[in-house]
């Protein structure tokens, strides 16, 4: 194939200059990308980051040339490999998108046709290239072995609907790789996967990147992601690139307010709640095609001067290839916190005695015969009042169902025994008394779903009051008004829909309706996933007062490790409707710990920096319809035992130390012996 | 697995089937008359009317009526015509011959000229031309066909004189003058059903044409037309192959208006005259045979859709 | 949308978008020429309708056995029937019936649909499989001969045909919606709903209704489509209304036989009033599906 490619020019791969992008809104113009200049050299990965509206795939969009029907770039020059991809014709493009450039976006298998087979689509990238159909298939079966998978041609045999997130991910790559592009561009590539396979598929891309020597550019607003895989980084705010430099420059000399703040949003070196709270940046993120005076960032910026309001920021050079578009880039090490919080009451660290709720042999099957699928297996869980219980598994793992199990809202199997405050739990949300409503209550992950779009904010807080609380007339007003200014929301929001309300506030929304009637215990399910990085610390913030102020118990599901960390007393790690571990927070994070706790944090990049060597899982997560025998996660163990009784033998959850309980055959003493302690410096000795 | 789907799915046609015969039998036993005196007409005695009817059996209780009706159809045979006399058969067969003519013809017509344009209007979604096209199939499916058919009567057979009015040819016609005959007739089915076809083919299209799969196919360095055929159409194109199947429902509906007008021997005109006629054994027969056509249709689109989509062949395989 | 500046309180992050409100929908319509055409046809006959007796020039049953089939002229500018009547009159007068018969029959079977939809979809399970079955057995026959089978049983009378087209419409109509209802189902409000001790028929009508709404609106307009169409064309069968009432399917029906003889004017204005109806429908249904999805 590479003799097909013209030799490449000198010169970056993709040099970027002054770049602008306007789309067409109702017959008036919107610029969302403003002067935006970088480069990637040969080789050479960069990381491209920001919140939603900060037009980061606006960008890649325009590389290609293919944006919206309504968008255009008005200003400034690409250049791919020396060739402007705006001024290409039609052939020229084609042939621009087939061998120079390639794209691999967020949801894999949405990315491949249906109708299909995943061999035939590789295979076509070798025959744009003009390779006859045998080769092709021959050559695209090469590909497949490239990105690790083990029998290419039974997984080209397949549907891309048959193929799993990490798999189906893995074909895209190929795909995007076949044509042995000079620029690879990932938007979000990981996001939708588990994190061990989310680790996987980044070694992967690392990995190929060197052995064919392609230029990555790596869109995430995932900061540790792009910390780990990129060697340069950009920071895009609402349109504008505000700091670059190499991700050791950008995330730990961060010379640019926005970029301490986000980074500052992030709960790190072993944060937790009871030492402080999360600091926020306060105001609130710009729309997209806004035309500002001055700096972008000027309303948000603690570090604000005039000068700042009138004229924007020129690119300061701070060391080579470290720039910053900051007046006050030399002050940005003093910035002081954004979000005071005085008086707060943040809390007590414990520790939790009383049991509020106990589960115990807790099944749940859905489907039945062959089909059957188990997602709670034999679960035995106790929640102490006023804690917080982390959540924590990949996809299969039963978390939800387990949540939605306790609330009601799906019905265990038979046997199953669930009790709240010592009374049973019946199974059918419509068998349970009003008091036990009123006591459980959830926070969802989506807000769109989670709120009734035609409804007025006023009308979604008073139901519970109304219904569970029963409150009605003055009194339901001034509960409303209380719970209005305890989620830091304003009067005048009431009048207004869902659909006219950013993510954060409607987030608050939600969880004052979880509040409203007084609960006891909230399940937060994945609370801050759906919003931006700078949103998810003011939520968090949020409930942490919360529960400090209504004194409620917290059982919070989530995939991000940090943030689990962060609001968590204990700790339960679920595994393919098993619990694999629980304990207080800090013993389950720094270990010893289950060897699927161990490969869960090793796969979790953070910007603490590296930890010890990743562990390596091997394969998949294994199907719930047909889960291993024995230890279920021995499939995968890089600690299976070599005695076979792993194989065989389903370990029980046994107190292996006082309060933390594991489900693995191999002694506590052992795993101390092999597991290297996990390296997280005390919070207050921050590094510079 | 495939066949214990389809055997699934054919128990189910047959099921159904039944309930209708149930219907379609009390429907005429509801219908008010007593067959006796409409065929012997209102100046005949009692008695004559009385021995009439116990000739034909309407007399019995009706499960026997019902039971001896089934019994014959399993046999082949549909009854007799009250109206006629005569066995029911050689008339619900010629019938049906006559309209699966006029239905294949429209069907011909309709299928290419709808997925043409359906698609032709998602690729310029938005613009003009789709505006025309999507405008044009909304307005032509709600005029009925009776009154395209009124207009069209009298512009080309009346004023312009190029077609005749009737759609019935003498027997033994040529088949280009047959052709002629059903010329006008069709074009109101067809107008009918461009309408459903070319929307339904637009939106699968515009949802296929918006989708990841057809942008990471641009991306690949694909030409427009490569993307369409070989990555678009095969997915927009599956829901409409199956509505065609289910349209069969408004075409015999319009077949019964557009055979009327034209006075055209058709299986929609023979369930007409028989419910006027009270010939309870005719409209059954007829009525019948036009729901099993109708269960065949939608049983083929069901198991057409089921193959041709791997998503559902593979669970279906499972 | 232009977006407010808040004065943000420490810690928070909020913005709040100004709603293109519902008004300006309104005013978008009114400049879409299809909507203005569409709605001053529309306007036209059911002025028609309501004031029929008073616009009309003659007496649309009164027989002039010496004027039969008389050309159009200045006297009568539709010209005249078989019996002497008056077609401009008689198609003036023709659009009550279909006006009044087709809007109420849709109008059941929305009703009627809903219902059932909500029902289906919300609960589902046996319940749904069910109705399911039923829904395909009575849809197993096309709607014109499932409509005049039973007409023919019970009588022609307006009643019946509301009562018919309604009842067949339902299931129809159920099924739009039923949909509709499965697709809310996957949100996650209604969980939140359950977990306020919402129960099953509160669910269904204050928190899932307003969401599929508009789903119903669109459904309903296209309906009365083909509720005007199936009304025309059960009168051209003979089972709508009867004569003498005037009405424009049975006025065709009654004259068609006359073409050949080319007495056109009897069938073609009764004809080009049907298309103008259900034309102007389509382009208001249009215009307002086009502007509720800009």
């Amino acid at each position: 194939m590479s003799e097909q490619q013209p030799e490449p020019e000198p010169g970056p791969t993709l040099a970027v200059e002054h770049l602008e992008i306007t789309y067409q809104v109702r017959g008036q113009d919107r610029p969302v990308v403003r002067d935006v200049s970088f480069a990637v050299g040969r080789r050479e990965s960069y990381g491209l980051v920001g919140e939603s509206g900060s037009g980061k795939s606006t960008v890649a969009l325009a590389l290609v040339r293919y944006l919206a029907r309504n968008g255009r770039v008005s200003g400034g020059s690409i250049s791919i490999n020396g060739v402007n991809p705006l001024s290409l014709s039609p052939a020229g493009l084609r042939n621009l998108r087939a061998r120079t450039v390639s794209m691999v976006y967020q949801e894999p298998s949405r990315a491949l046709n249906p109708s299909i087979k995943a061999g035939r689509q590789i295979a076509e990238v070798f025959e744009i290239a003009g390779l006859d159909r045998r080769s092709s298939f021959e050559s695209a079966a090469d590909m497949l072995r490239k990105v690790q998978i083990a029998d290419p041609r039974r997984v080209m045999d397949r549907y891309p609907h048959e193929l799993s997130g990490g798999m189906a991910q893995r074909v895209v790559i190929a795909m995007a790789l076949a044509a042995e592009p000079a620029l690879l561009i990932l938007d979000e590539p990981t996001t939708a996967l588990d994190a061990t396979v989310e680790a996987e598929i980044l070694e992967l891309i690392a990995g190929l990147r060197q052995e064919l020597s392609t230029s990555v550019l790596f869109i995430s607003h995932n900061l540790a992601v792009v910390a780990k895989m990129c060697d340069r980084v950009g920071v895009l705010y609402a349109g504008e690139l505000i700091e670059e430099g190499t991700a050791e420059q950008v995330f730990s000399e961060s010379r640019h307010p926005y970029t301490v703040g986000l980074i500052r949003c992030i709960p790190r070196r072993g944060q937790r709640k009871d030492q402080g709270r999360l600091d926020a940046i306060p105001g609130f993120l710009p729309q997209p095609g806004r035309t500002a005076s001055g700096c972008v960032f000027a309303e948000r910026c603690s570090l604000v001067i005039d000068e700042c309001r009138t004229a924007p920021p020129p690119s300061f050079d701070l060391e080579p290839g470290h720039s910053s578009r900051c007046y006050r880039h030399a002050d940005v090490a003093e910035l002081p916190r954004m979000t005071a919080y005085e008086g707060e009451d943040l809390g007590t660290a414990g520790p939790f005695t009383t049991p509020i709720v106990a589960i115990s042999s807790l099944n749940k099957t859905f489907g039945s015969g062959e089909n059957a699928v188990r997602a709670l297996a034999n679960v035995n869980l106790t929640i102490m009042r006023g804690e917080t219980l982390g959540l924590v598994g990949e996809s299969g793992s039963g978390k939800t169902t387990l949540a939605r199990s306790l609330l009601g809202l799906t019905s265990p199997d038979a046997g199953s025994v669930m009790e709240f405050d010592g009374v049973a739990l019946p199974a059918r949300l419509g068998g349970r008394p009003i008091e036990q409503l009123k006591a459980l209550q959830i926070v969802f992950q989506n807000p769109d779903s989670a709120l009734n779009r035609r409804r007025s904010v006023r009308w979604l807080i008073s139901q519970p009051l109304h219904r569970l609380a029963g409150l009605s007339g003055g009194r339901l007003a001034e509960r409303l008004n209380d719970l209005v200014r305890s989620v830091r929301m304003e009067q005048r929001h009431l009048s207004l829909r869902p659909g006219q309300l950013s993510g954060g506030l409607k987030q608050r929304v939600a969880i004052a309706r979880a509040f409203g009637g007084g609960p006891r215990l909230v399940v937060c399910d994945e609370p801050t996933s759906a919003l931006d990085v700078s949103v998810q610390a003011a939520i968090l913030n949020l409930l942490a007062d919360l529960q400090a102020k209504e004194q409620v118990t917290y059982l919070f599901i989530s995939h991000d490790l940090g943030v689990v960390r962060y609001l968590s007393d204990r700790i339960a790690v679920l595994y393919l409707g098993r619990v694999m571990e629980i304990g207080p927070a800090e013993q389950v994070f720094s270990g010893p710990h289950h060897p699927y706790t161990e490969a869960l944090l090793s796969a979790v990049p953070s910007l603490d920096g590296q930890r010890a060597e990743r562990i390596k899982l091997t394969g998949e997560i294994p199907s719930a319809a047909n889960p291993p025998s024995g230890c279920v996660f021995h499939t995968r163990c890089p600690r299976r035992l070599a005695s076979g009784v792993c194989d065989l033998t389903e370990p029980p959850l046994e107190e292996v130390e006082p309060g933390h309980f594991m489900s693995c055959h191999i002694p506590l003493s052992e795993l101390r012996r092999l597991q290297l302690p996990v390296q997280d410096a005390a919070p207050d000795s921050m590094q510079k | 697995m495939l066949t214990l789907y389809l055997l699934r799915r054919v128990l189910l046609a047959i099921v159904t089937l039944w309930l209708l015969s149930l219907i379609v039998f009390l429907a005429g036993q509801v219908l008010p008359g007593d067959p006796g005196r409409a065929v012997l007409g209102p100046l005949a005695s009692e008695s004559t009317v009385r021995a009439y009817d116990h000739q034909l059996g309407v007399d019995r209780p009706l499960i026997v009526q019902y039971l001896s009706w089934v019994g014959g159809l399993l046999h082949g045979n549909m009854g007799t015509s009250y109206a006629f006399r005569s066995p029911v058969e050689p008339f619900v067969i010629s019938a049906l011959g006559n309209s699966a003519k006029l239905g294949l013809l429209a069907l011909i017509v309709i299928v290419p000229l709808g997925i043409a344009g359906g698609v032709l209007a998602a690729l310029y979604s938005g613009r003009f031309i789709d505006r025309v096209i999507s405008l044009t199939g909304l307005a032509a499916s709600t005029v009925p066909e009776f009154v395209s058919g009124i207009v069209l009567i009298i512009v080309f057979a009346i004023a312009l004189k190029v077609l005749p009015v009737q759609a019935s040819t003498s027997p033994g016609a040529s088949f280009g003058d047959q052709l002629d005959h059903l010329i006008l007739p069709v074009i109101p089915l067809v107008l009918v059903l461009f309408g459903y076809i070319a929307r339904m083919a637009r939106a699968g299209t515009v949802e296929a044409l918006d989708s990841d799969y057809a942008r990471t196919a641009t991306l690949k360095g694909l030409p427009r037309r490569t993307v369409i055929t070989r990555h678009v159409l095969r997915n927009s194109l599956l829901p409409t192959i199956t509505v065609i199947a289910t349209q069969t429902g408004y075409l015999i509906g319009g077949l019964v208006v557009v055979e009327q007008l034209f006075n055209y021997q058709g299986i929609g005109r023979l369930v007409l005259t028989a419910a006027n006629n009270k010939d309870f054994p005719m409209l059954e027969a007829g009525v019948l045979v036009v729901g099993v056509v109708y269960m065949v249709a939608t049983l083929i689109a069901d198991v057409l859709y089921t193959t041709l989509n791997p998503r559902l062949r593979a669970g279906v395989a499972r | 949308m232009s977006a407010e500046l808040i004065t943000a309180s420490p810690g928070e992050v909020a913005v709040a978008h100004a709603y293109a409100a519902p008004p300006a929908q309104w005013r978008l319509l009114l400049r879409k020429p299809t909507f203005l055409v569409g709605a001053a046809i529309l306007l036209f006959w059911v002025v028609c309708a309501v004031f029929g007796h008073l616009i009309a020039p003659y007496d649309p049953l009164a027989q002039q056995l010496l004027a039969k089939n008389a050309a159009p002229s200045g006297a009568h500018w539709f010209g005249t029937d078989s019996l002497g009547r008056d077609v401009l009159s008689r198609v003036i007068a023709g659009a009550r019936d279909i006006l009044t018969i087709a809007p109420v029959a849709t109008l059941l079977g929305a009703v009627l649909g809903t219902a059932l939809g909500l029902v289906m979809g919300y609960f589902g399970g046996i319940v749904d499989v069910l109705l399911s079955r039923v829904v395909e057995a009575v849809l197993a026959l096309p709607v014109v001969i499932v409509a005049f089978l039973f007409i023919v049983a019970v009588g022609p009378s307006s009643l019946t045909l509301i009562i018919v087209i309604g009842f067949i419409f339902a299931p129809l109509i159920a099924r739009t919606v039923r949909t509709a209802v499965l697709v809310e189902g996957q949100q996650d409000y209604l969980s939140s709903a359950r977990l306020l001790g919402e129960r099953p028929g509160y669910i269904m009508i204050a928190e899932i209704l307003p969401n599929v709404l508009p789903v119903i609106v669109v459904e309903f307009t296209v309906r009365l489509g083909y509720a005007i169409f199936a009304v025309a064309t059960l009168s051209f069968l003979g089972f709508g209304v009867q004569q003498p009432t005037p009405d424009w399917g049975a006025d065709i029906a009654a004259n068609y036989g006359l073409l050949g003889a080319g007495y056109w004017w009897e069938t073609l204005f009764p004809a080009l009033a049907i298309a103008s109806l259900v034309m102007a429908l389509n382009l208001v249904t249009d215009s307002i599906e086009q502007v509720l999805s800009s």
